[in-house]
């Protein structure tokens, strides 16, 4: 009621009793506040209590760091950790070399740009799980296309996901394959944002191209990097559905992460460690992601 | 570059591109066509005959029409999720952009580590359960918009810096309550973004599997990535249903790219870069 007064007599007299109204409410904030604040801010700090327990839902009893204790002690728990770390750097290394290759290709004067542009992104808005069986079924050690079409060319193809030595490095490809896409069209939107007197000056200075490739291109769309870094970075550490929907953590645990630990641990009903497993990752990608951030953004100010 | 040189690298790019990224998605399109007997062989050959009518009716019929009921719960999901996700974000980063308060550090804080903190999972659910949300379509939706809400009002209060201030101070003077201000001057103009915002948060949710698994249990709720999944034992040895049943589940995104696509690669590279 109060705002339709102020509404049908502002314009007439000025009251001095009624304060200017802010025209940005405070309130606005407040859905969108309470849902993330329930929903995600509350379970958040909970977890940093319920990590230390016991836990069955229903009752949880108080045992210190024993979960931690447990995530640094037993073998394929340490395994999760370690590879989530090998497949964060994995996917995010093939992702910045891989993207950026592409966007150069895709930003010169190649014939079908708009094609190639098209066909390496739309594997970014396919299910990750549809994506995960198709390769599972593709990477079949005896009876999947790969290998098959490797055996055409006289190469015996590698037991890609049942090799325990390469089943995480098979899924971090797949993981690339999914994801390439976004880091290229990032590098892409990096590279057309290059003033083209660099290259128009480096031209009359007889610069060949790879010399504006090394002296141009990449230093100047550094920025590009580091939002590919630190995305695909992010992304890899907290990886779960390509995992499960490809190996479910196998063969054994040889290709577990701490996102796929949570998930067994939860289903198992030890919710307790599974909970602990989510502060780990939490951990993980403060003390990873932060310095990381703080490094690349640091040398880009140097420049 | 030089004419011949510039078609021979197109030559090989369009030829490599063929063969790592669109021969999964043939073989997908080819096993469709497949009786069970030749899609067990997994090979990449040319369907025997036109079984795609009778695959896509199997897959949908399949499970008391789990399918469907997946398609009807995915939708639901997305337009609940998204709707309030666009309406909500965009009150946030208009008043964030506009007013300058000591609170504003604290939010942007907040937005940052809602994009790198993983969510807890027991506690969410432990916490569902004590509100009645657990296992119910609409806490689900609730879910979508509290984890998709940072990268959307990055989104908005980007575009919201470019929108000039002197329009919000004129609306006032006009007599329009705040309330009026934004709905009825702001969200218009935001429309381009808004749309941005509504295709990446679409795919985004349509896409989700985790979620759904751990906070969205039973069949009845199923979404359609988790037919997926619990038709994976099922169809072991047809993999012409489970093709068909991805080959289906790839139908939405895929119109979302041929009519979208301009939108979708602007938003993702935009909020990647501000985030």
């Amino acid at each position: 009621m109060a705002v339709m007064t102020e509404t049908g007599t502002a314009s007439a007299v000025p009251l001095p009793a009624m304060k200017r109204r802010s025209p940005y409410p405070g309130w606005f904030f407040l859905p969108a506040a309470i849902i993330y604040g329930v929903l995600f801010l509350l379970p958040t700090v909970a977890s940093l209590y319920f990590s230390l327990t016991r836990w069955n839902l229903f009752s949880s009893t108080f045992i210190g760091f024993d979960n931690f204790a447990q995530f640094l002690r037993e073998p394929f728990l340490i395994k999760g950790l370690v590879n989530t770390v090998i497949y964060a750097v994995v996917t995010s290394g093939l992702k910045v070399v891989l993207g950026l290759l592409l966007a150069v290709l895709l930003t010169s004067q190649i014939a079908a740009r708009g094609y190639l542009r098209s066909v390496v992104f739309f594997p970014v808005l396919v299910s990750t799980v549809g994506v995960g069986i198709t390769f599972t079924v593709l990477m079949h050690p005896t009876q999947g296309m790969i290998n098959e079409g490797l055996a055409l060319l006289g190469i015996k193809g590698p037991g890609w996901l049942v090799d325990p030595n390469l089943a995480l490095f098979s899924v971090a490809l797949v993981d690339v394959w999914k994801g390439v896409g976004l880091a290229t069209v990032i590098y892409i939107a990096g590279i057309v944002a290059i003033p083209k007197d660099y290259y128009e000056a480096a031209r009359i200075d007889g610069a060949t191209s790879f010399q504006n490739f090394l002296y141009i291109t990449l230093p100047l769309c550094r920025p590009a990097t580091v939002t590919v870094i630190i995305l695909s970075f992010i992304g890899g550490l907290r990886t779960f559905d390509l995992i499960w929907a490809m190996t479910r953590g196998g063969p054994g645990f040889a290709s577990d992460t701490v996102a796929s630990v949570i998930y067994k641990q939860y289903q198992a009903g030890f919710y307790g460690l599974s909970t602990a497993g989510n502060v780990v990752l939490f951990i993980l990608i403060a003390v990873l992601v932060v310095p990381l951030t703080m490094l690349l953004n640091r040398r880009e100010g140097h420049e | 570059m030089s004419f011949v040189r510039r078609y021979w690298l197109g030559a090989v790019a369009i030829l490599a591109s063929g063969v790592v990224f669109l021969v999964p998605f043939a073989f997908i399109i080819l096993t469709t066509f497949k009786d069970q007997k030749q899609s067990a062989l997994r090979d990449f050959s040319w369907p025997d005959g036109n079984h795609l009518w009778s695959n896509i009716l199997e897959v949908v019929t399949t499970r008391n029409w789990m399918l469907l009921t997946a398609f009807i719960n995915s939708t639901i999901l997305t337009v609940a999720s998204v709707t309030l996700l666009v309406i909500f974000a965009a009150m946030v980063g208009f008043v964030l952009q506009r007013r300058k308060t000591r609170f504003n550090g604290l939010i942007e804080f907040l937005i940052l580590a809602g994009l790198m903190i993983p969510p807890a999972v027991v506690p969410t659910i432990w916490l569902l359960q004590g509100i009645g949300l657990f296992g119910k379509l609409h806490g689900m939706i609730l879910i979508e918009v509290a984890y998709g809400l940072p990268f959307s009002i990055i989104l908005y209060r980007a575009f919201i810096a470019t929108i000039p201030r002197e329009l919000d101070e004129a609306a006032i003077i006009d007599g329009a309550r705040p309330f009026d201000v934004f709905f009825r001057v702001i969200l218009p103009l935001l429309w381009p973004v808004t749309v941005t915002n509504i295709v990446v948060q679409s795919v985004a949710v349509f896409n989700d599997f985790t979620n759904p698994l751990y906070y969205l249990p039973g069949n009845a709720n199923a979404t359609v990535q988790l037919t997926l999944y619990n038709f994976q034992s099922q169809f072991q040895t047809s993999y012409n249903l489970l093709f068909t049943n991805i080959a289906l589940i790839t139908i939405p995104p895929l119109l979302v790219f041929l009519f979208f696509n301009r939108q979708i690669v602007a938003g993702m590279t935009a909020g990647a870069v501000k985030g």
